[in-house]
């Protein structure tokens, strides 16, 4: 279990680096340590469909990060009573978040136990239902697979629209 | 010779033959991953991505003149589509053929073999192509963006 927090604080620490430090490629690096961990998280909690996800786009984010950032300083830099104003809003803001999510994670069942109805149906049906060995994608292929239609349009439409703004042609050329 | 221009030569010898050599092994693993969905941890989306990012591999070993050669952007953009239509029309045919949307109309087979679970199959393959294609083309987009504005090329 401690495993766990232990990954945790690494993504945290992680998370902050990225965010405080001046060199954008610096912060690149930072973000894929803690994508490497939620991977590493993910294979502890059994889970192996989302490590080979998590991995696979991590890698491919971090080349085109990597190839967007250049090694130059990040010049947008907050400072002086700005600093303390943000300081202080986000000590706040993490208070009172805290202070909630305590109160709301104590009602939560225990670490590990199922409570879902509609999972335990898809455990104990999913191979004899849909003829699939791998229960994660007898989910997003079969019960599910109205969401999957769903994302892959979401991606479909993400990548024209990256096609259509970045294209060549129309383009005022300098 | 300032880095720019080395980069659209592509890298060095070194990184240019491991590069040569290690593609098409890349490219079986995400086929091999993308066929075995429905058996073994991974489906269409990872190997879809595994299979983009050999591409990926060759365009920044090579540079991206001779990458394009390999796969232009129009075919991975008409691969893309080709992948959404096949799961689009995968999820009609399970209307025409008495069921419902996404109806799994083909026999479930025996379980543990390569040739179950109806379409699901068929369905991580067009997955497979559209995240294949998709993944590819943005990246060529981004790096075409990136050399011809002529900012932030250092």
């Amino acid at each position: 279990m401690w495993e766990i927090y232990a990954l945790a604080i690494l993504m945290i620490v992680g998370s902050i680096v990225a965010v405080q430090t001046r060199y954008l490629l610096s912060a690149v690096i930072s973000l894929a340590v803690v994508g490497l961990a939620l991977c590493v998280a993910f294979l502890y909690l059994q889970a192996p469909d989302c490590a080979i996800t998590q991995i696979v786009v991590e890698v491919i984010a971090l080349v085109i990060l990597i190839r967007a950032t250049g090694i130059e300083k990040d010049l947008s830099e907050i400072k002086g009573r700005r600093e303390i104003f943000a300081l202080v809003s986000v000590i706040i803001f993490i208070v009172v978040f805290a202070a909630f999510a305590f109160r709301a994670l104590s009602l939560l069942p225990e670490f590990g136990s199922p409570v879902m109805k509609v999972a335990k149906e898809y455990i104990e049906k999913g191979l004899e239902q849909t003829g699939s060995a791998n229960l994660v994608t007898s989910v997003l292929l079969d019960f599910r697979a109205y969401d999957t239609l769903g994302e892959a349009t979401v991606l479909f439409t993400s990548i024209l629209g990256a096609i259509v703004v970045l294209r060549e042609i129309g383009r005022k050329h300098r | 010779m300032s880095p720019l221009k080395q980069k659209e030569k592509g890298m060095t010898n070194i990184v240019k033959i491991v590069a040569k050599f290690v593609s098409p092994p890349i490219v079986l693993f995400g086929i091999y991953m993308v066929l075995h969905g429905h058996l073994t941890p991974g489906g269409g989306f990872p190997g879809g991505v595994i299979v983009a990012s050999a591409f990926i591999l060759l365009i920044l070993a090579f540079g991206r003149e001779m990458a394009s050669q390999k796969l232009k952007l129009s075919t991975a953009s008409t691969l893309e589509s080709i992948g959404a239509l096949i799961f689009l029309s995968l999820a009609l045919i399970g209307i025409a053929a008495g069921g419902w949307f996404f109806f799994n109309f083909l026999p479930k087979g025996e379980p543990l073999r390569i040739l179950s679970a109806g379409f699901i199959p068929l369905a991580n393959i067009g997955i497979g192509l559209k995240v294949s294609g998709g993944i590819f083309a943005v990246f060529v987009t981004l790096i075409m963006f990136r050399i011809t504005t002529g900012k932030g090329g250092r």
